[in-house]
């Protein structure tokens, strides 16, 4: 016998009580890894930043194991795998963490990604997506990104840059319109 | 997508309308991503994160009704989810938020914070005393006010459990006339976010006992590396 699932309901405004600890900075000193930046805005469909969202990540240590009792309980070195952050004024967001390593997928490994989640005021249930990493060769086989139609699939790969030798990935997310980032149904 | 969830676009709540995707979700299969979670890991909460009337750590408690609010929170196939973290936040028993964006005239209360935190116990069940939140003016449209409300968020074991909802309370005439709410497609759904006044959890001479019971997505017990077929029936 199967119970009905909770209906969900939007976030609302008022939600930075989520945010009262710092959980920006997901590498600690012994964190094993490739230090790397996520940043990005978070558009609507009239292509206007939303300042009132919350972003929460979920990813993999750089060996491709996360922490969790399924995978690699946490360890000592202070990497749970999971950010929260809310956007600013500008709809910005930002992320400093290591680069996960690729996990096991359906048909041999997954390409690196991060897992994503947008929650805000006008969303009556948050958004999934991924963030997949620009020049990764196995990109290619990812058994998610094959599945969606090609012009969309750019959508989900965060474009590098390394300014002022920092390794920065920008991944924009476009709720609505043109360039509407993929969202998934898990 | 779930039919007993609100569809992501649904006009007479405004804010939906620029922000609601307007492409199709595209199903993914269920691999380690989405069956592991944050949930085991996010677990720091004290004792104390529990109380709203007292956590402003302040002389004096909250004003307004005190209430307690019970429930368990299970996965799907009725499992009780132990140990996972559910913060909670709301507006005070005058309707006003402690937010710079809830500028309307209704008082701050100085005894009171509008956020806690618990872990569900070995048998999912939670509980948090707290104030009755007063009813809550936004402008989404003429005289607009929404239904008393707690605010719920939870982990779970999965990142698939996630869920972000709000509770609401018996015998509340808003409700009929709230987007938000009647966003929720059927009213067996609707009926489901509606905490239950619990007399076996009200507390003599202290506080009014509610009952809201929480059903999460499962993780799929164990991610598979050999081809994994879609998630089943969502019901």
């Amino acid at each position: 016998m199967t119970a009905p699932l909770t209906p969900p309901q939007t976030i609302g405004p008022f939600f930075h009580g989520l945010l009262r600890e710092e959980q920006q900075a997901l590498a600690g000193p012994q964190t094993p890894g490739e230090r790397i930046r996520i940043e990005g805005v978070v558009f609507d469909g009239n292509r206007d930043p939303v300042p009132d969202a919350a972003v929460e990540i979920w990813q993999a240590d750089a060996e491709g194991r996360y922490r969790h009792p399924a995978d690699r309980p946490a360890g000592e070195d202070g990497f749970t795998g999971f950010g929260r952050c809310g956007t600013d004024d500008g709809g910005r967001y930002w992320f400093e963490t290591i680069r996960p390593g690729p996990v096991p997928g359906p048909d041999g490994h997954q390409a690196p990604h991060i897992n994503v989640a947008v929650f805000a005021r006008g969303l009556l249930h948050h958004l999934c997506t991924r963030l997949y990493f620009e020049g990764d060769a196995a990109n290619g086989a990812d058994p998610v990104l094959s599945r969606i139609p090609e012009p969309r699939r750019a959508t989900l790969i965060a474009r590098r840059s390394d300014a002022s030798g920092k390794t920065v990935y920008r991944f924009d997310v476009i709720l609505q319109g043109d360039g509407e980032t993929v969202f998934f149904d898990l | 997508m779930n039919a007993d969830f609100p569809p992501y676009l649904y006009a007479a709540y405004r804010a939906t309308v620029r922000r609601a995707p307007q492409q199709a979700l595209v199903p993914v299969p269920q691999t380690r991503s989405e069956v592991t979670g944050p949930g085991p890991a996010v677990s720091a909460v004290s004792p104390d994160d529990s109380d709203l009337t007292t956590n402003m750590g302040t002389a004096s408690p909250a004003a307004g009704e005190r209430i307690i609010v019970t429930g368990r929170v299970v996965d799907d196939d009725g499992n009780p989810i132990s140990h996972t973290v559910i913060e909670i936040w709301q507006a005070n028993a005058a309707g006003r938020y402690r937010h710079r964006r809830d500028q309307h005239h209704a008082p701050l209360d100085a005894n009171f914070l509008g956020f806690g935190c618990t872990l569900t116990d070995e048998n999912g069940v939670y509980r948090f005393t707290s104030i009755r939140p007063g009813a809550y003016p936004w402008e989404n449209h003429e005289n607009a006010w929404r239904p008393a409300h707690i605010h719920f968020s939870l982990f779970g074991p999965a990142w698939v459990s996630r869920l972000v909802t709000q509770m609401y309370f018996p015998g509340d005439p808003l409700q009929d006339r709230d987007p938000i709410f009647n966003s929720v497609p059927t009213s067996a759904a609707r009926d489901r976010l509606i905490a239950k006044y619990a007399h076996d959890v009200t507390a003599p001479a202290w506080a009014l006992g509610f009952r809201f019971d929480i059903v999460l997505r499962g993780s799929e017990a164990t991610p598979s590396e050999s081809p994994v077929p879609t998630r089943a029936a969502k019901r």
